[in-house]
């Protein structure tokens, strides 16, 4: 869950004023939008695809990749769709707006770009099948969700990866159904956190052949987040064991809520009960005129987990209209392995 | 001491408040005509810079389809391919009774703009308001006050960001409000681009890449106008300097009694100086700040006019408002210090080099004059030289202004030495001692009132110039419009349907429909609408063509020639014969070259179906009607019940031709108002002139009288003097007129508008013009001779009593 993106997808809503406050967004009354329901039973191809009654959507993919040197990359591929109002209409009548982000970070750069788009006119969109997500020249395809090839680049960086699922979708909370704070915001929210990727990595020294693994993140909903909900720190971590972890931190002024889901190395998923999960910052470090936490003890008592996640590059700076921290982390500890780290609202 | 000699200063001024008021008033006339046309252009580039701003593309390339619209999908297949591009749609349109330019753009990925930003600054809701809930119009203040209440149209939101008579909207508005779905007008290319794109050539070899449009090309088009504002605003100023000259020199000769007074006293040279530096710099100030009130007044009753001029024949986007500006208020200030500066020179230098003892001598001032005249012919011929020269080679507009400014300010100084060589022949054939006295006093008077004969001089030259060229102009462009406007009715439909609908609906019910259609390509990298013309002997029978080549009509209609009017042949130096790409892999031979006065960018004449076939997308919306007159009003309402057409969809041949030379006259308002002040202030710069004269005079007419020619006498020769000059200078003023016309319709206007004019001649201008002449100096001399009528004999004796 990006809780943060979601309030982010919300301000684009009011494009070029962003940076001026956020508040009242997390309450924004879902005008005629659809609401997750927890009797909604995800059903695919088709949910692969867009949902436009819903306000916010996202297809999110994050990737630890190694060069033949064993030199450490991650990538982020992410396209987020907001309605101005619920529904899909053809031209520019449309009402929904797309925003592609990419990155690529190496342990000593982080490359970024962004691309934005209206809907309706094929500029970007999603189809379920055969599977396909664009924006721009930016394009996430393949016969079907199982077999991706992912592309992106930026002024700097380019990439060109194949993706293929090696386990089964993973459904969060209540069969899809995520609950998000006491107040019942919720979303439905489904993984694919199994793919192994190989392919292309074009960097300014040259391309790099690269092999990994990668993270698929889908999320719709129309009122993600609580009124007090200002800040999030997300994890998603594959250990060597073969089990993975995907748990978050809200930050609020009613006190942090944590919530994740712990999948076994079979990819069985098991929600995680609030409080279960918990994750606490060790050092920080000044990233883009703020201060960061980029180590973090991050421990889930019930499977024995007690690890330190440490940020690959501690830059990795998504500089982009809403701005925040999202880039590859190392595990150690208990459980070694990779991962993935976002953290928004730190201003 | 200093005290003491500034009251001896001041007490001139307290007796001859005239005096005083005239060298104010010359100051300010000189400063006003200045800064008011300064203030007219800083106000017409700050529009250009607000709007380019406003638009706020100006930095960019953009990517055009020659001949019409880009379709939406190219759009979305060039994104597609990674090319960071902003869609625009532009056009006019009518929202209520009022014609707008809509300006349509994608908010989402256009670069950030003032209007927008500011919006959604004050409500963050107003991006879903733009792109959803049937969108949103930011229009200026003064169209929103008008838009706000026209039913049907999306809500309007005021800023102070959007040029005048625009309204900028999101473009799934815009393409709504112009009847344009899916199409596009220019891709924006935007900067940062990602690396390793198919370059655009290749991808899409049918668009043209061109420098943005925006802005660059309003400055471009509209700096000749703006130059030629200029130069009237300064021969505006030479002649008020002119006043200034003169006003300044009689109130030194005057004071040259007192200024030997205080220096016997024990003022020192220097301090005197000093003062009357000073006391002109004060004088300045004071002119300069009534000029530069009079000029604000001049500029805000002119602008109204130059900024319609200005929307109408270059669609610039200027506001009717003025504004103060440090710009041209500072510069009317230096202006009016420079130039009493220059004016007063030659008078405090005589002052600082006058020996304490000496009485004034004119003879010796005469004689001096003489010598001076040959260096003046010289320097005239001299600068007459050097404006041939500069014009070839500095080619364009400032050559043809430098042509003009050798022309005139030659002509001027050569003025003189021409009217004392006129002097000396009429003494040759003068018979009598009164005769031969009356030539040789006019000869000696020459050097004291020759300024005033030079300013006298220019502004008639150029009433003769301007007049010249306007009304050629006016009498071409009449000529034109009859040839050219041949249609009996003109309609533009709502879209194309209805044009379509139109069009087949007038087929049986009248002699011919001729469809009116362009689309914008590029020649040259210079944008050129290229009209679509059908098969019909209203055009071969009346086209106003200068050259053509054999069967000119049947090569066009055929598909296999194109016209262009002379705008494109000049700049692209085109011609009969020579070919020309209007599109990639369009190359047609020019089979012609005809005259176009409507605007000043380049156009293009094919058959229509060959203008289809390279762009199909062209509007067909305006079409002309051939039909006995008789039928037409009949027509027009049955029209207009049958389509529902508002009144203005609907125009007959004369209201089209109305409204044609309404605008022409309106482009030259300004230019004739300009006109008329500164033969004002010739008369002006005359009667102080004569004034000036006056005063030193009297040494020279008490011998004549004490010899028995009586006052009466005196004063008709007097008057009769300035009207020979004046006489002399109105016929020598008309050939520098003609000549000026020349240059103006030559090298001018080929250079401002791309188009040549024919000359004609207007006699009974001339006639009017040098009546007009004489009468400016004829009432000029009429006070100094009443006053030499009615001057009591004793103050001509005292002239031989106080002979030292």
């Amino acid at each position: 869950m990006r809780a943060r993106l979601a309030l982010l997808l919300l301000l684009l809503a009011a494009l070029p004023a962003y940076g001026q406050g956020y508040a009242g967004l997390g309450s924004t009354a879902a005008e005629g939008f659809a609401v997750p329901d927890p009797e909604t039973r995800l059903n695919f191809p088709r949910d692969h695809g867009a949902h436009p009654e819903f306000r916010i959507e996202w297809w999110y993919v994050t990737a630890n990749l190694t060069g033949p040197d064993g030199t450490d990359y991650g990538v982020q591929w992410t396209l987020f769709r907001s309605a101005l109002a619920p529904g899909e209409a053809a031209g520019w009548a449309s009402p929904q707006i797309w925003m592609g982000h990419a990155a690529a970070t190496t342990p000593r750069h982080h490359y970024f770009a962004e691309r934005l788009a209206r809907g309706g006119i094929g500029q970007a969109g999603v189809s379920a099948t055969p599977f396909a997500a664009w924006i721009d020249d930016w394009q996430m395809a393949g016969t079907d969700f199982d077999s991706l090839s992912l592309t992106a680049r930026g002024a700097e960086f380019a990439y060109d990866l194949d993706l293929i699922a090696e386990g089964p979708l993973v459904l969060h909370g209540a069969g899809g159904f995520s609950v998000k704070s006491a107040d019942g915001q919720a979303s439905h929210y489904y993984s694919q956190p199994h793919y192994r990727i190989k392919g292309t990595l074009t960097l300014p020294s040259g391309p790099v052949e690269v092999t990994g693994q990668g993270w698929l993140d889908r999320e719709w909903s129309s009122q993600p987040l609580a009124a007090d909900q200002n800040g999030w720190d997300w994890f998603s971590l594959s250990f060597d064991s073969g089990a993975r972890l995907m748990g978050f931190r809200l930050r609020g002024a009613r006190g942090d809520f944590t919530s994740g889901t712990w999948i076994d190395a079979e990819g069985h998923a098991t929600a995680l009960a609030p409080g279960a999960f918990r994750a606490e910052p060790l050092d920080k470090t000044e990233v883009a005129g703020r201060s960061l936490p980029v180590r973090w003890r991050v421990t889930l008592p019930d499977r024995g987990v007690d690890v330190e996640v440490a940020a690959l590059n501690p830059q990795s700076w998504m500089g982009t209209r809403f701005a925040y921290w999202e880039g590859p982390v190392r595990v150690s500890g208990s459980h070694a392995g990779r991962g993935y780290l976002e953290m928004t609202g730190y201003e | 001491m200093i005290g003491a000699a500034l009251q001896a200063l001041a007490s001139h001024w307290r007796r001859h408040p005239l005096q005083l008021a005239t060298l104010l008033a010359g100051l300010a006339l000189a400063t006003a005509l200045w800064s008011a046309v300064q203030a007219i252009n800083a106000e017409a580039r700050a529009s250009y810079a607000r709007a380019t701003a406003q638009i706020g593309s100006g930095a960019l390339d953009v990517l055009e389809a020659p001949g019409g619209p880009i379709p939406l999908p190219r759009y979305v297949a060039l994104r597609r391919a990674g090319w960071q591009l902003s869609p625009v749609l532009e056009g006019r349109a009518r929202l209520g009774d009022l014609r707008v330019t809509v300006l349509g753009l994608d908010p989402v990925t256009h670069p950030p703009l003032p209007a927008f930003t500011a919006a959604m600054k004050r409500d963050a809701a107003m991006l879903g308001r733009m792109l959803a809930q049937g969108g949103m119009l930011i229009a200026p203040p003064d169209l929103a006050a008008i838009l706000t209440d026209v039913p049907g149209l999306p809500k309007v939101q005021v800023s102070d960001s959007v040029p005048p008579g625009m309204v900028m909207t999101d473009i799934g508005v815009a393409e709504r409000l112009l009847a344009r779905p899916g199409q596009i007008d220019r891709l924006l290319i935007l900067p940062d681009q990602p690396p390793g794109l198919t370059p655009l050539a290749d991808l899409a070899p049918d668009l043209q890449r061109r420098v943005s449009r925006a802005g660059t090309d309003t400055a471009r088009l509209t700096d000749s106008f703006h130059l030629n504002l200029t130069a009237f605003g300064l021969l505006s100023f030479a002649v008020g300097l002119f006043i200034v000259h003169g006003t300044v020199g009689l109130a030194f000769e005057q004071r040259r009694g007192m200024v030997r007074t205080l220096r016997a006293l024990g003022l020192p040279l220097r301090l005197l100086t000093a003062l009357m530096l000073g006391e002109l710099l004060v004088l300045a100030l004071i002119g300069g700040g009534l000029g530069l009130v009079l000029g604000y007044l001049v500029a805000a009753a002119l602008l109204p006019d130059v900024a319609a001029t200005l929307r109408g024949l270059y669609g610039a986007p200027v506001a009717g408002g003025l504004s103060l500006r440090p710009s041209w208020v500072l510069g009317g200030l230096v202006m009016a210090l420079a130039g009493t500066g220059v004016a007063s020179a030659q008078a405090l230098w005589r002052m600082v080099h006058m020996p304490l003892l000496s009485a004034p001598g004119l003879q010796a001032w005469a004689q001096r004059a003489a010598r001076g005249e040959r260096r003046m012919a010289l320097a005239g011929l001299g600068l007459i030289g050097a404006g041939g020269v500069a014009l070839v080679l500095v080619p364009g507009l400032v050559g043809g202004f430098a042509l003009i400014a050798g022309l005139m300010l030659g002509a001027a100084l050569l003025l003189p030495p021409a009217l004392a060589l006129v002097l000396h022949l009429g003494r040759r054939l003068a018979r009598g001692p009164v005769g031969d006295w009356l030539w040789a006093d006019t000869r000696a008077q020459l050097p004291g009132i020759g300024l005033a004969l030079m300013a006298l001089l220019l502004a008639l030259a150029a009433n003769v110039g301007v007049g010249t060229m306007v009304s050629s102009f006016r009498l071409t462009f009449t000529g034109w419009l009859d040839q050219r406007l041949v249609s009996e009715l003109y309609l533009t439909a709502r879209d194309d349907a209805q044009g379509e609908e139109i069009a087949r609906w007038l087929a049986p019910r009248s002699d011919a429909v001729l469809p009116i259609r362009s689309g914008e390509f590029t020649v040259q990298s210079v944008p050129v609408t290229v009209y679509g013309v059908v098969d019909h002997p209203t055009y071969s029978k009346n086209w106003p063509l200068l050259e053509q080549t054999p069967n000119a009509w049947d090569r066009v209609n055929a598909g296999a020639a194109a016209f262009i009017n002379e705008q494109l042949a000049r700049r692209a130096a085109l011609w009969s014969g020579d070919r020309v790409q209007l599109a990639p892999g369009w190359t047609l031979p020019i089979a012609g070259v005809y005259s176009d006065y409507g605007n000043p960018t380049g156009q293009a004449i094919v058959a229509l179906p060959a203008l289809l076939s390279h762009a199909s997308a062209v509007p067909n919306r305006r079409f002309g009607v051939r039909l006995s007159p008789e039928a037409m009003p009949g027509l027009m309402r049955d029209l207009r019940a049958a389509f529902d057409l508002p009144a203005s969809a609907l125009i007959d041949q004369a209201g089209l031709k109305a409204q044609s030379l309404a605008v022409f006259d309106k482009t030259f308002v300004v230019t004739g108002a300009l006109n008329l002040l500164t033969l004002g202030v010739a008369g002006f710069a005359i009667l102080t002139s004569l004034l000036t004269l006056w005063s030193l005079r009297l040494p020279q007419l008490a011998p004549v009288w004490a010899l028995g020619l009586t006052r009466g006498t005196l004063a008709r020769l007097e008057l009769g003097r300035s009207l020979l000059l004046a006489a002399l200078t109105a016929l020598l003023a008309l050939p520098l007129g003609l000549a000026l016309a020349w240059v103006l319709l030559a090298v001018i206007n080929v250079q401002a508008f791309g188009w040549r004019l024919p000359m004609y001649l207007f006699p009974a201008d001339w006639l009017r013009l040098f009546g007009l002449a004489l009468l400016a100096a004829g009432l000029a001399a009429a006070l100094p001779a009443r006053r030499l009528y009615r001057l009591p004999p004793s103050e001509l004796l005292k002239v031989f009593a106080n002979a030292r």
